[in-house]
């Protein structure tokens, strides 16, 4: 049995292949597995509709590691993230607020709802910036694993330990509130308006089954916050090409370091002998042989399909049943004949050219986290809209137009169960045109295609388990070295020589490209491959 | 996108150079010819009209506006006389600066405050048990400084107040032609001159009445390139520039106090609380760690340096404001501080900066080394330490007939 592989990687999401493009890098012979035809996971891009290119899943970059493209000459390879300048909230009552990046333009919007708001706004965002600093500390490095007492474990405890300490004790306080309370809370802290902080607050749900008043949600709120370090409102950027043309760098890398990557692949299940990895099988039957298995699949995808239950300890076994996917959102992506207007801001401004919150108060968004505690979606919910075609015209002809809307809540267990899912998904879209429709008034004679993804999609096309856009919700219990599972968390699995290297491991989701990176570097530092 | 102040018909109009500049989210000239020169000679010379609408203005009325202001700010306001002007800072609770500016009596219980950065936030945490009220009339009233020798004269011609017998830092209500302005003798020149108040829609009103009446005193437009030299001239800090807003300061060494910006004179330490009243208490006691202090830069070892190259000596036409490392006379490899703005001072013939060093080399006389670049290579000349205050004419404070009389 001839290992002609060092690794196989299965899945090609951003992840798996930042993962693979680093191994190859370092000289090792890398085979990436990807069922689908395109690459890219949840970062992909795809022509639904002729002529249109949709970014399908996620669709803005902020988080990615800067670190990464440049040790993997991303730029080299397409990367290009063109920054955002505002983000913008119409309000039902024809009011609206547009936070820019030009910061007197935005105190001047701020204060039509809150003078003091809009003058504590920018010393949140100085906050926030030293938040963002403990990014370097927590996500650029693997979590420590505090049951070792290895020397080289216990100087990574104490790194990240400094991290902290180095915050001062009025940062580290706050710290503490940030990591404890709902993000409402902690949002209410510094400001008075609802209007500002109803679209702050959404920050801490997104990809999370939780309300803005549910504890924990302050520290989602951060993680969105890590990659604001050059300023307010810039870092957040469209990808050129969609959020497929990040993977697709990732690829180009990978491949110029001499990876193999095959599309339309699918895994069936890793091969295990003697409780140790040794390849994959393919739904088509054949056997692929490697010296290691990495899996960029999400915990519940990798251990319970991939490994399979009797491979698993009860202990192991018990944990990841008990891992929380939770699916809490969808996705529609509609193709427009022309720009739409909101009654509120008319025109094509630069106001629409961000990101566009439906978020227009506190109660609203509460409300709409009720509903979906008793397992409906929400009547009127949460919606992160952007029209990336304002910024980047060669996702569509000329004139037309491109809507992409994350909606939450959606959630996957539905009352009349997930596998229903397919019988409400058109009743879905329909909300969320009808809640757009409200704020722009043209909007449903503008829709030439409208593309639905409810959580039971995602599951079934990009196999995110329940339709969990971090592979595992980013609650406290389920970060660093919990993540996904408190025994087996430095990319490690259970099974000996099977990896992992998705976002349901440190530091989480987001197109950040760390989990691929750091499994691969945890993977050559300790020579396990 | 800045806004237009309530000038900007006039200004736009004579701005030749189209030199422009963003302050606190208005535009502002520059310089409204190429060089800036002559601007700058009005203001020493003749009379120069800056439009300062951009800064923060605030309103404090009300039965307790005095202790309300006196609990904010490190001097005591409640001694402040109706009609004068204090200029002052305000603090955190550790005794580092928020911001500075100045705080007019026009009333017993009337209170107009001017800053840089916007404060309405920062002023409301403390309105709490207080009979006051608090507005932001920063985008009501706009502000015209007319500043030079000939700016009494001017002024003289345009409105009915007694300004023979207004003093240095007192403020007066005066009229127009039919409308309402209040007119400090206050700038940011270090000369003599005038701030003027007026609402938004006498603004044009005046600013005509202004310029016409100045025709006959040399009066020019004048931008901010021109009032920054005067400014260093004069020993002014800039926040921003020779300090940092202690609530925007991302590191603690960001911050300063009083004692650390030349404000120290302003503290006035023994009365109720004040905003970090106890850590300047303490900063006292202790001492400060930092100065800012004057600095006179040794023109001929600066010539020599040019001559060595077979240059004539290059004097920036501007003031600057990068931070210089300054090193101490023994050692060059021992930093004493940094020079945060600067300006070769054409009345003074001197080449002179603002620094801040570490507490133990703020003596005057001290001797320090000013790090310049010459033809793409660094070297140092001396500095000597000075007093902030380059220049002070007699003018400046001088009034004609003492109000007593």
């Amino acid at each position: 049995m001839s290992k002609k592989y060092d690794a196989i990687i299965i899945g090609g999401g951003h992840n798996g292949l930042i993962c693979a493009a680093y191994l190859a890098k370092a000289g090792r012979k890398v085979l990436v597995l990807e069922k689908r035809h395109v690459l890219g996971g949840a970062a992909v891009s795809e022509e639904v509709y002729p002529g249109f290119t949709f970014s399908v899943a996620s669709y803005v970059v902020s988080l990615f590691r800067p670190h990464i493209i440049r040790e993997l000459e991303l730029a080299k390879h397409g990367y290009e993230v063109i920054p955002m300048d505002c983000s913008f909230l119409p309000l039902p009552d024809g009011d609206s607020l547009a936070r820019w990046a030009d910061p007197h333009r935005s105190r001047r919007e701020i204060a039509r709802f809150s003078k003091k708001d809009s003058e504590v706004y920018p010393e949140f965002s100085r906050v926030m910036t030293h938040m963002g600093k403990l990014a370097k500390a927590v996500i650029d490095h693997p979590a420590p694993n505090i049951n070792s007492i290895h020397p080289k474990e216990i100087a990574n405890l104490l790194r990240l330990g400094k991290a902290f300490k180095d915050l001062g004790p009025d940062l580290l306080n706050l710290n503490i509130k940030l990591v404890t309370m709902s993000a409402l809370d902690f949002l209410d802290l510094w400001f008075e308006s609802d209007v500002l902080k109803a679209p702050m607050s959404v920050s801490g749900i997104i990809g999370t089954f939780q309300g803005i008043r549910s504890p924990g949600t302050a520290y989602v709120l951060l993680h969105h916050y890590m990659g604001q370090l050059d300023g307010v409102f810039r870092s957040w950027g469209f990808s050129k090409g969609g959020t497929g043309g990040v993977s697709m760098a990732c690829a180009r890398s990978a491949m110029s370091y001499g990876a193999e990557i095959r599309t339309e692949a699918p895994v069936k299940q890793v091969l295990i002998k003697n409780g140790e990895a040794t390849g994959v099988v393919l739904e088509n039957g054949d056997e692929l042989y490697a010296k290691t298995v990495i899996s960029n699949l999400d915990p519940n995808r990798t251990y319970l399909k991939m490994v399979g239950e009797s491979h698993l300890e009860p202990d192991v076994l018990k944990d990841i049943k008990r891992f929380k996917l939770r699916g809490s959102s969808g996705k529609v992506n509609l193709a427009l004949d022309s720009v739409p207007e909101f009654s509120c801001r008319p025109g094509d401004g630069d106001h629409i050219r961000g990101d566009i919150a439906i978020a227009p108060g506190i109660d609203y968004l509460e409300r709409a986290y009720d509903q979906a505690k008793y397992g409906e979606f929400s009547t009127r919910p949460y919606i992160n809209a952007v029209i990336p075609t304002l910024t980047d015209p060669s996702l569509a002809p000329p004139g037309k137009h491109i809507m992409s809307c994350f909606v939450q809540y959606a959630p996957y267990h539905i009352k009349q169960g997930a596998e229903n899912w397919p019988k409400y998904r058109e009743a879905f879209g329909d909300t969320v045109v009808d809640t757009l429709a409200e704020y722009i008034p043209g909007l449903k004679d503008k829709i030439l295609f409208r593309q639905v993804l409810t959580p039971w999609d995602l599951e079934q096309t990009m196999g995110l388990t329940e339709g969990n856009i971090f592979q595992g919700e980013l609650s406290l219990e389920q970060l660093l070295f919990q993540r996904p599972v408190a025994k087996y968390s430095g990319y490690k699995t259970s099974i000996s020589k099977l990896w992992m290297c998705g976002s349901g491991t440190h530091p989480g989701g987001g197109i950040m490209g760390a989990s691929g990176e750091l499994c691969a570097k945890t993977m050559l530092t300790s020579r396990a491959i | 996108m800045p806004l237009p102040t309530p000038f900007f018909p006039r200004t736009s109009a004579l701005c030749h150079s189209m030199k422009w500049k963003e302050w606190a989210g208005y535009y502002a000239v520059c310089s409204y010819e190429t060089l800036h020169d002559t601007e700058y000679y009005a203001f020493r010379n003749s009379a120069g009209l800056l439009d300062v609408s951009p800064l923060y203005k605030y309103r404090v009325t009300g039965p307790d506006a005095a202790a309300f202001l006196s609990r904010i700010m490190v001097r005591n306001i409640e001694k402040l006389a109706i009609g004068r002007v204090s200029y002052c800072c305000w603090c955190d609770d550790h005794g580092k600066v928020v911001d500075d500016g100045t705080v007019m009596r026009r009333g017993e219980q009337e209170f107009f405050v001017t800053s840089a950065d916007p404060c309405y936030s920062w002023f409301s945490r403390f309105l709490r048990g207080y009979k006051v009220e608090l507005s932001d009339i920063s985008d009501q009233v706009a502000g015209l400084a007319l500043q030079g020798p000939t700016s009494r004269d001017i002024l003289k011609q345009v409105c009915d107040a007694d300004l023979d017998g207004l003093k240095y830092f007192a403020t007066c209500k005066a009229r127009v032609n039919g409308f309402e302005v209040y007119i400090s003798r206050t700038g940011y020149t270090g000369d003599l001159g005038y701030e003027l108040w007026v609402d938004h829609e006498h603004a044009l009103k005046l600013w005509d009445a202004i310029m016409a009446a100045g025709k006959n005193y040399d009066i020019r437009p004048a931008g901010l390139d021109a009032l920054d030299v005067t400014r260093v001239e004069a020993g002014l800090i800039l926040k921003d520039v020779d300090y940092f807003n202690a609530l925007h300061a991302l590191i603690d060494d960001r911050k300063s106090s009083p004692y650390e910006i030349s404000l120290g004179w302003t503290v006035d330490l023994d009365r109720a609380p004040f905003n970090g009243q106890a850590a300047l208490q303490a900063e006292k006691e202790e001492g400060s760690k930092w100065a800012i202090v004057g600095l006179d830069i040794d023109w001929p070892q600066l010539e020599e340096l040019y001559y060595k190259r077979g240059l004539p000596p290059v004097l920036s036409n501007h003031a600057w404001r990068s931070s210089i490392p300054i090193y101490t006379a023994k050692d060059k490899r021992i930093q004493a501080g940094y020079a945060t703005s600067g300006t070769w001072s054409p009345i003074l013939k001197k080449n002179i900066a603002l620094a801040t060093v570490q507490k133990k080399y703020d003596k005057i006389g001290t001797e320090l080394q000013f790090e310049v670049t010459v033809e793409h290579v660094r070297h140092t000349v001396s500095a000597i330490v000075s007093k902030t205050q380059f220049y002070n004419p007699e003018r400046k404070t001088f009034t004609p007939k003492s109000s007593k009389s």
